[in-house]
């Protein structure tokens, strides 16, 4: 019986990948151990070892192959005393389609329901002239451009932090700066957040315009007294003398299975400082455009990011400089019955429950609030005083969260449009467990939206 | 937690004092001149506390007075772009640096013609006209930031240097050894002054440090450190130069562990207990820093008693003046609460 080699899923959040090289031929003898294949993910180019011992029957994919999906049959090796030749790769291949949920059933889900086709998002909401053709870039590709778009612009822009550079970012996000800017404006870190956190404050104190990425936000709470007591808050005491702009970025939030001390959503809590500006996007688009004004910004900016979505695609305006104002909510969707308010992942969730009320008759409005603070309130109002209803929805923490803050705030401004009470629909109020089952019955769902928007609309 | 030495009152200084240090040879006008700003600060300071005592100054009120010597060795071997960062024990060296007195003054009574227009108070005064960056209240931060000022020296390839000024207490922080580290894989021009006063409020070194030999702290990052007399501005001052040389020729950073000592608690509000009142006494007839410059000056012939009078009562004059600017400028204006919030 053969042994099948098939494609490793080789992060918690790979679900294809580029078979970019053989390091063996047909009738190679393997060992276990030895590197057989290379393999490009979205973020890294890993090698890959035999776990078994015996002679290369077939490659099954070519070398160079895009989008190889996790599970596929890549290769056969033949056991000790089998002949190579006689083994027919039409009989024991499964099918391909069928492993990917096995490798990694989270990522999948998580990614599938974040994925929103481009043609169905709504145009991006600032001055982009019709006719402007759109690049199909996935989240991760558009905050580097953005980084490099900005980089040739301004001197003054560097960007630093635990494998940004040579390593070209723990998820890629800086993958080329080194090459294009140096090491003098690309820099790696000791693993030192405080340290270079504050450093970095100083060269903003200095005038320069520091990106400061962290590898996870979770990482910056060792580093949160910096960005709060010496970046937001020294314009203030300084009666406005000392200048500090300064991108903090990096992932945020839950990923994939990553446990509760990597899971943490700091929006709410960034969001309740004065001094600082708070930008949590969804899309490619809004990505690149915030994070080009978050570099721009003379204040200091936390630029929060997210995992799952750095490998997803959809259009961005193919434009010399695509900069989306900060502070300005997006309406993702229109509607009548009811407003969805989201940002960051839970709006690929608030998404797809628009489509899922919809068959229920259901007209539901989604805003995409973008920037956390300033809050746009006033959008949210606009859209409210239309519905009358609305559904905050949030991959987060319930209490003190961007969700109860939204909903304080319809409370005070727009009580007399209000039909029903504002309901807010966050994560499960647990550290993030790592079980698979209990991860999924922690993050908001799309169902759990649906269950809130018919709520609301008192529906069944 | 139990500590090693817990029997005793701890006394300052379980060391020898260094042995000879190397002074730097002033001219007769540097001589004046430095007993001129370290007289000053000693008299803002001990009319900043009165002050507080009537009720004037709200708030935390670190006093800078005994470590004079310090600010002023420092802040005469400066030059135009170094930028300079501290704790919140930073009136005397915004003094030294050459800071508006008048300013310092009514930013402590939190008037509209402070430093910070009223809004930054005691700890937080900031003077980058002047290369000064603060004004930071949470102990060991300003050696992060100080190290991120020597970054962009470096960044735009100038050679001008930074200097971070802390404690014997902020030296315990964790992120004062992630910034010596960094600036020495970094090459950049940061000069640490660690200020030990003997006491990290009512802790002293000997209670709180392993290694009580401060200067030291930086081996095994491969910072070079010196032990300086800080209660005497020629060896401050003469430190100082060694560690420009050191920075601008691009060796990387250095430490200058500036031994001193301050004559009041720590803040406004301590009694200092933890020392007694003859170690106090002890420190101010032998090692004061202003009676040290004083011997040179007379020594030296740089200047007569009758002179340096005049010097007193200029300075007297000086206080006086910002004293009084302070008490009369009108508190900032009510809109001012909103503004400075975002660029």
């Amino acid at each position: 019986m053969a042994i099948e080699i098939t494609m490793p899923a080789l992060s918690p959040t790979m679900e294809e990948g580029t078979l970019a090289a053989w390091l063996v031929k047909e009738g190679d003898t393997v060992t276990s151990g030895d590197v057989i294949a290379e393999i490009e993910t979205d973020k890294a180019t890993m090698e890959v070892e035999s776990i078994d011992d015996g002679v290369v029957a077939q490659i099954l994919i070519e070398a160079g192959t895009d989008n190889v999906a996790v599970g596929t049959l890549i290769a056969l090796l033949a056991e000790e005393g089998e002949d190579p030749a006689s083994l027919d790769v039409s009989n024991p291949a499964p099918e391909p389609a069928a492993a990917p949920a096995d490798a990694a059933p989270a990522p999948a889900e998580q990614a599938s329901v974040a994925a929103v086709p481009a043609a169905e998002a709504a145009p991006v909401d600032i001055n982009v002239p019709e006719g402007t053709p759109m690049q199909t870039l996935t989240v991760r590709e558009a905050l580097r451009d953005a980084m490099a778009e900005e980089m040739r612009l301004d001197g003054d822009v560097f960007v630093m932090g635990e494998e940004v550079a040579e390593y070209q970012g723990a998820y890629k996000v800086t993958q080329g700066l080194l090459d294009e800017f140096g090491a003098e404006r690309v820099i790696d870190t000791p693993i030192t957040e405080h340290g270079f956190a504050g450093l970095g404050v100083g060269a903003a104190f200095a005038g320069l315009k520091p990106v400061i990425e962290f590898m996870t936000f979770n990482f910056a709470m060792q580093a949160i007294d910096h960005i709060i007591n010496s970046a937001a808050k020294t314009r203030y005491m300084s009666g406005g003398l000392v200048e500090c702009s300064i991108v903090f970025r990096g992932p945020n939030g839950a990923a994939s299975r990553v446990g509760a001390q990597h899971s943490h959503n700091y929006a709410s809590w960034y969001s309740s400082v004065p001094g600082l500006k708070v930008i949590a996007p969804y899309d490619a688009a809004d990505n690149k455009g915030l994070l080009k004004a978050a570099i721009r910004d003379p204040n200091p900016v936390v630029f929060l990011e997210n995992e799952l979505m750095y490998g997803e695609t959809f259009d961005v305006p193919e434009m010399d400089d695509y900069v989306v104002p900060i502070g300005k909510a997006r309406t993702f969707r229109e509607g009548n019955d009811v407003t969805i308010v989201s940002y960051s992942i839970t709006v690929g969730e608030a998404l797809k429950a628009a489509d899922m009320l919809a068959e229920e008759g259901i007209s539901a409005e989604v805003i995409d609030l973008r920037t956390i603070r300033p809050l746009d309130i006033n959008a949210v109002i606009e859209s409210v005083k239309k519905t009358n209803r609305c559904v905050v929805a949030e991959e987060g923490w319930p209490q003190c969260s961007v969700a109860s803050d939204v909903s304080a705030q319809l409370m005070e401004q727009a009580f007399d449009w209000l039909d029903a009470p504002v309901t807010r629909v966050n994560s499960v109020d647990v550290p993030l467990p790592y079980a698979a089952n209990l991860e999924k019955a922690a993050v908001v769902s799309a169902d759990d939206v649906v269950k809130a928007a018919k709520a609301v609309c008192y529906v069944e | 937690m139990t500590t090693k030495k817990t029997t005793k009152k701890a006394t300052a200084s379980p060391r020898k004092r260094t042995a000879k240090p190397a002074l730097y040879k002033a001219s007769n006008d540097e001589l004046i001149e430095f007993y001129r700003q370290m007289l000053l600060i000693r008299r803002f300071e001990e009319k900043a506390g009165q002050m507080y005592g009537m009720g004037l100054i709200g708030g935390f009120c670190h006093l800078y007075i005994g470590q004079e010597a310090v600010a002023v060795g420092v802040q005469s071997a400066l030059k135009e772009g170094d930028k300079v960062i501290s704790g919140y024990r930073e009136h005397g060296q915004m003094v030294a640096l050459g800071s508006d007195p008048r300013a310092i003054m009514a930013e402590l009574t939190g008037r509209s013609g402070g430093v910070s227009q009223g809004k930054g108070g005691s700890m937080h005064m900031f003077d980058p006209a002047n290369g000064f960056y603060g004004g930071h209240g949470i102990v060991g931060a300003q050696v992060s930031l100080g190290t991120g000022l020597a970054f962009a020296n470096k960044y735009r390839k100038t050679d001008n240097v930074s200097v971070s000024y802390f404690g014997d207490g902020a030296a315990n922080q964790g992120q004062v050894y992630e910034s010596f580290n960094m600036a020495e894989i970094w090459n950049l021009p940061a000069i640490y002054i660690i200020e030990n006063n003997q006491y990290a409020m009512g802790t002293s070194v000997s209670r709180a440090s392993s290694q009580p030999q401060l200067y030291r702290r930086g081996e095994s990052f491969n910072i070079p450190g010196r032990h300086v007399d800080g209660m005497n501005v020629l060896a401050v001052r003469a430190a100082m130069e060694d560690a420009l040389d050191h920075c601008r020729s691009g060796k990387g950073p250095m430490i200058l562990e500036m031994e001193t000592y301050r004559y009041r608690g720590h803040s406004m509000s301590d009694p200092a207990k933890y020392r007694s009142k003859e170690e106090v006494q002890k420190m101010r007839a032998d090692h004061d820093a202003i009676d040290r410059i004083k011997d040179v000056i007379l020594k030296a012939g740089a200047a007569s008693e009758d002179e340096l009078k005049q010097i007193d009562k200029d300075v007297k004059a000086i206080v006086a003046d910002a004293a009084n600017f302070a008490q009369e400028c009108p508190e900032p204006d009510l809109s001012e609460l909103y503004t400075d919030v975002l660029a």
